[in-house]
């Protein structure tokens, strides 16, 4: 593909704009830390329209660039360790081939979750999370269906790149 | 949406139901201590299984009855540590962060966690640990 960097670019730019968006939004789910992962729809959609490599490269340079734009070291850890175990279980499911975009998504929304709490029971060095894990798991269902099927519905009326 | 994905959001589901079941469902501790720490520098502590009423510092009340120990008043606009329900469990925490109110159960052994602050953006929580070092437990909500 001869225009590779110039659709990585724009993806880019649009993942960084999903960041912004999703901080003036206040998705207020009544639990700290969970949010809608907007800007993991272009992950998704990347990752079906291309490949897990350029996936992985998105999702590592937009944690990257939205942590030093909007957050901190801390935050780009934590999503750095979300979004790749979350691309990881993606990309195992869809080679897996008996699931569709849908519960791709979905799996890689309870798995972002699920990295960033490894990360953060790693740090504070504590295996009490009680209650925050159930929350988080369902969370990470909901707000991961609700990015698949956006994303079924894109990739059913983007032309291939 | 296919079959397996139907089973796969349903097994995640059913494990976090199981999750809470077991939580729900372990026994209380019964000898715990409350402490209640402001803005990191401990305030006192309490026996879990004295009934008494604490007042922190004119802006917080914590009631501790039958075992528990709930936040009954608090100045804060958000009333988000009065709206918690009552601790019970070793590892419990009511949280008043306006406040930097800390309430939480420990078995007198450890103490993890000795202040909850929040940062300037209003959207992290920075707990602070016994050492000293600092962590982000929430993450910035920007990402």
């Amino acid at each position: 593909m001869k225009d590779k960097a110039a659709y990585f670019g724009v993806f880019t730019a649009l993942a960084l704009i999903f960041s912004y968006i999703e901080t003036l939004i206040p998705f207020s789910f009544g639990v700290p830390g969970i949010k809608l992962g907007l800007a993991n729809l272009l992950t998704v959609i990347l990752l079906y329209k291309r490949d897990a490599k350029e996936a992985l490269l998105l999702s590592v340079v937009r944690i990257i660039l939205s942590g030093f734009l909007f957050g901190n070291l801390f935050s780009i850890i934590y999503s750095l360790a979300g979004g790749i175990l979350s691309l990881f279980v993606m990309a195992m499911l869809k080679k897996a081939g008996t699931f569709s975009v849908m519960g791709v998504s979905a799996a890689g929304g309870v798995s972002h979750n699920v990295g960033q709490l490894l990360v953060a029971m790693a740090v504070v060095e504590t295996y009490r999370v009680g209650y925050y894990f159930p929350v988080l798991l369902a969370a990470g269902i909901v707000t991961g269906l609700l990015i698949g099927i956006v994303a079924n519905e894109v990739l059913k009326r983007l032309k291939n790149i | 949406m296919r079959k397996n994905d139907w089973i796969l959001i349903a097994s995640v589901l059913i494990a976090a139901i199981a999750w809470l079941g077991i939580h729900f469902f372990r026994p209380p501790q019964d000898a715990g201590t409350v402490v209640v720490s402001i803005d990191g520098e401990e305030y006192g502590s309490w026996p879990l299984t004295e009934n008494c009423t604490v007042e922190i510092e004119g802006t917080n009340r914590l009631l501790i009855e039958d075992g528990q120990a709930d936040m009954a008043w608090a100045d804060c606009p958000d009333q988000l540590c009065v709206r918690q329900k009552a601790t019970t469990r070793e590892g419990e925490s009511i949280i008043c962060l306006p406040n930097k109110v800390v309430v939480s159960i420990v078995d007198g052994r450890e103490r993890e966690v000795d202040a909850v602050t929040m940062h300037p953006c209003g959207q992290h929580i920075i707990i602070t640990k016994a050492g000293g070092s600092f962590v982000h437990f929430m993450h910035c909500a920007a990402i």
